[in-house]
């Protein structure tokens, strides 16, 4: 046998006795990369989608939204309102556990309720219009309201940055700004956190909840029949997409969440995976109206005017089946979709923005630009938007960072000069996008708004009529309203939607469309 | 040598304090908030406050300090703010992976090097020696993140011998331990052999033209011995100085080839942490960092006394 012939055939047999001492792989067992490692167990505290999704693996909300947005009971097996609309009856399901094996009452319920009014912005525009929870039976409890509320449901059933799950009454007893520690983390959901196996860093382990009992309609949206058809879950924390995406080829893995853009077409020739649009997103600017030159509201029209929605999702995502132009604040696909007010809006008219920029006396105080470096979904943003905004007469000064510093600097509400900041970019899940309550740049409560600390008394008004109406038809007209409004005074402007694209094995089979990444109602071959 | 060996510890107290006031202060100063990291960019800067009061960052920095130091003398480094987790608890699981990644590094690097090295200094200005002297300032060039992707493409992805990524504790078996921990010990090694085969090449090559080499020779002693008994031994010193120099390059090389392959370790650890602004965690790295890097090169003091009987503490 010739050197090389030996040292290959070492080798291979070195391979193969290696492969024969790993662990045997087991059967059912979901290994998945995420989008980012799980560090925040408490998904009322957390706004991150990492720690959102965990909440949908051990948690379970009491009512929530099907694929239509529709309303629909989930924990709860019904509820009743009074005729006034102020008194609402909760029945919880016959059966349900918590994974230490207590059953649910009406008492862990309204404590999840009140932790979740105390701290989630939608929450807490639900709580003054909470007049008392009573406990009627151990499954049955009442919300009474001082007026009628007509966003009660939408609250109870929130399904993204921060969603209402339902929480056994000694844990939703955490004062609302201290995150649960993982050995709190007990939900009645379809997987249980495995506390003992959790490698901070490693791995996060769910199995399956086999006291759980789905609801008997199939899984739409986040509602119905959570079937958790694999015996385990397991979040592998890889950080690098290079490596995640070895790992899932060699078969070490069975899906990527979200894959980086460049990596897309490599995953796509491989015919043992599905490459497919999955976690959809829209990008958005958010002007600071604190500092000038964003304090003067003509300016941050002319930055909406010379915007280009289409140029930034081409340069961001490039492939045009995974971007969406979408001329609205709220998601395409929400029942509160408009394109009113959006007319001459993020198409890129320079010309017109420069008339505008004259006419408000832009004197060109730079446009300081936090941009984050470290997130390659995010980082051409800055860029992008530079390019366009100075096109139009604006001066752009961009400040690269992490993404953790650029958080710090965006909380600074001082000079650019001093640390502060003029606008900034960033992407929100669509399911926050749905309505004018969730999509909370539309808060311009001069006390409760947040990052860009907008103050619009007809804005709040329209908002405060729109939480109080039920009716779907002047919902409508209030959340077109308030878009045009935008288009005036600017919270936000929207630069379009696109989907992350995922990679999974052929071998793992999801039962229905899902809103976000969910691993009950999915199968493995 | 063992009143140098308790003066030398006695030292390493003073360069702790300094690297503990260190550590913290410049913690301090980078911007970054994990409050408002953990509150997310929804919170109102209340919940964010809210959140800094109960992490106890509202306090003044040398109040912080004083608590934190407290706790550090007697062991405790305190609680990631995210993962809620003893932070001694999690140096406890993420040092294993390190430390056999970093021995194992330390191995191939000695076991290539070191040979390699005498042979190019034997053999100076032969093929061998060129071939040799390429190969290093090959080894130097080429960043360990590059030779790591290629190496887990060639032997995991494209042979299918070995697995991409992960870690298996040694606990699980030698076999999966072996199958992860080669291809990255591999990748970290390379500039480590690298820079021990120069050094080597360059004190053997010294050595060799001592006059006790020459009466060696004389001696009738085979090449061989010659080289082993004599020659190394004598040119051992530097570069034992340079293996032990050459622990911080192995600490910061985990901190890429732990990403790279994904390894849990503290390198991983490291990175997490100062992204995400985990105060408590990265103190007691950077103590525990500055603690292994002084035993070190105490070890090589030390060494220094066995290998050359004149040297003398």
């Amino acid at each position: 046998m010739k050197t090389p012939d030996l040292i290959k055939h070492s080798l291979a047999a070195l391979g193969t006795a290696l492969a024969l001492a790993a662990p045997a792989v087991q059967g059912q067992t979901i290994k998945v990369v995420m989008h980012s490692d799980l560090k925040v167990f408490d998904p009322t505290v957390s706004t991150a989608y990492i720690v959102r999704n965990h909440g949908y693996m051990v948690f379970d909300q009491l009512v929530a939204r099907d694929e239509k947005g529709v309303v629909k009971p989930q924990m709860a097996d019904k509820w009743e309102t009074s005729k006034d609309g102020l008194v609402w009856t909760f029945t919880l399901r016959d059966g349900q556990e918590w994974h230490d094996g207590t059953p649910v009452t009406a008492e862990d319920c309204i404590a999840s309720i009140k932790r979740f009014n105390q701290r989630d912005a939608t929450g807490l525009r639900a709580a003054p219009f909470i007049k008392t929870y009573e406990v009627v039976n151990a499954k049955t409890f009442r919300i009474v309201l001082n007026e009628p509320y007509g966003l009660l449901l939408d609250s109870l059933s929130k399904p993204s940055l921060a969603p209402l799950f339902m929480m056994p009454k000694k844990v939703a007893e955490t004062p609302a700004a201290e995150p649960i520690k993982p050995e709190q983390v007990i939900g009645s959901g379809p997987f249980i956190f495995k506390r003992d196996e959790w490698r901070p860093g490693e791995k996060v382990v769910y199995v399956k909840n086999t006291k759980y009992k789905p609801r008997a309609e199939p899984p739409s949206g986040l509602a119905g029949g959570k079937v958790a058809y694999v015996d385990r879950v397991e979040w592998i924390a890889i950080s690098d997409g290079q490596t995640a995406l070895a790992a899932l080829t060699n078969g070490e893995i069975d899906m990527v969440e979200i894959l980086a853009n460049d990596l897309v077409p490599l995953a796509a020739k491989n015919k043992s995976l599905v490459v497919e649009p999955t976690w959809k997103q829209t990008y958005f600017l958010r002007p600071n109206w604190v500092n000038p030159p964003f304090d003067n509201p003509k300016i941050r029209q002319a930055a909406m005017i010379a915007l280009n929605q289409e140029q930034i999702l081409k340069g961001m995502v490039g492939d045009a089946r995974n971007y969406k132009v979408c001329y609205s604040t709220y998601a395409c696909n929400s029942p509160f979709y408009t394109d009113a007010g959006m007319g001459a809006m993020v198409r890129g008219d320079a010309k017109r923005a420069a008339a505008l920029l004259k006419e408000a006396g832009y004197d060109g105080t730079p446009i300081l630009l936090p941009h984050t470096t470290d997130l390659p979904v995010l980082n051409n943003l800055g860029p992008l938007a530079k390019q366009q905004l100075e096109r139009a007469g604006f001066k752009v000064e961009l400040a690269p960072s992490d993404w953790q510093s650029l958080t710090m600097r965006l909380r600074k509400k001082e000079k650019p000069s001093e640390g502060g900041w003029s606008a900034y970019m960033s992407s929100l899940d669509l399911n926050d996008a749905q309505n004018p309550i969730d999509r909370g740049s539309f808060n311009t409560n001069c006390k409760t708004s947040f990052l860009g600390w907008p103050c619009d008394d007809k804005m709040e008004q329209m908002r405060d009529a729109f939480a109080r109406t039920s009716d779907p038809a002047a919902r409508k007209g209030l959340a077109r309203e308030m878009q045009e409004r935008n288009a005036e005074i600017v919270t936000v402007i929207p630069l379009g939607e696109y989907s992350a694209v995922s990679a999974r094995s052929i071998k793992l089979e999801p039962t229905f469309k899902q809103p976000l990444t969910l691993f009950y109602g999915v199968k493995k071959k | 040598m063992v009143y140098f060996i308790v003066r030398r510890m006695l030292a390493l107290l003073p360069v702790l304090l300094l690297v503990a006031v260190f550590a913290f202060l410049v913690l301090r100063m980078v911007p970054g908030d994990p409050a408002a990291i953990i509150a997310g960019e929804t919170a109102t800067t209340e919940q964010v406050a809210e959140i800094r009061q109960r992490l106890g960052l509202d306090q003044p920095l040398a109040k912080q300090f004083v608590i934190w130091l407290g706790h550090v003398i007697k062991g405790d480094f305190g609680e990631s703010y995210f993962f809620k987790l003893p932070v001694m608890d999690l140096i406890r699981q993420r040092i294993e992976p390190t430390l056999a990644l970093g021995a194992c590094a330390l191995m191939i690097s000695i076991v290539i090097a070191v040979p390699l090295g005498v042979l190019a200094a034997f053999r100076q200005g032969s093929r061998i020696d060129d071939m040799v002297m390429g190969l290093s300032v090959l080894g130097f060039s080429v960043p360990g993140f590059v030779l790591g992707y290629a190496l887990m493409y060639v032997f995991a992805i494209e042979l299918d011998w070995l697995p991409v990524q992960g870690y298996t504790r040694i606990a699980d078996g030698l076999g999966p331990f072996f199958a992860r921990i080669i291809l990255p010990a591999s990748a970290l090694a390379v500039v480590y052999i690298a820079l021990i085969a120069r050094i080597t090449r360059t004190s053997v090559l010294e050595v060799l033209n001592e006059d006790y080499i020459r009466t060696a020779r004389a001696k009738g002693l085979t090449e061989v011995e010659v080289l082993v008994r004599h020659a190394l031994r004598n040119a051992a010193v530097p570069i034992l100085t340079i293996i032990g120099i050459g622990i911080g390059l192995l600490i910061g090389g985990a901190v890429v080839t732990e990403s790279v392959f994904a390894i849990p370790g503290l390198g991983r650890l490291t990175v997490e942490a100062v992204l995400s602004r985990d105060f408590p965690v990265i103190q007691a790295l950077i103590v525990l960092f500055s603690v292994a890097y002084v035993m070190v090169n105490l070890l090589v003091d030390i060494g220094y006394a066995f290998l050359d009987p004149r040297i003398r503490y």
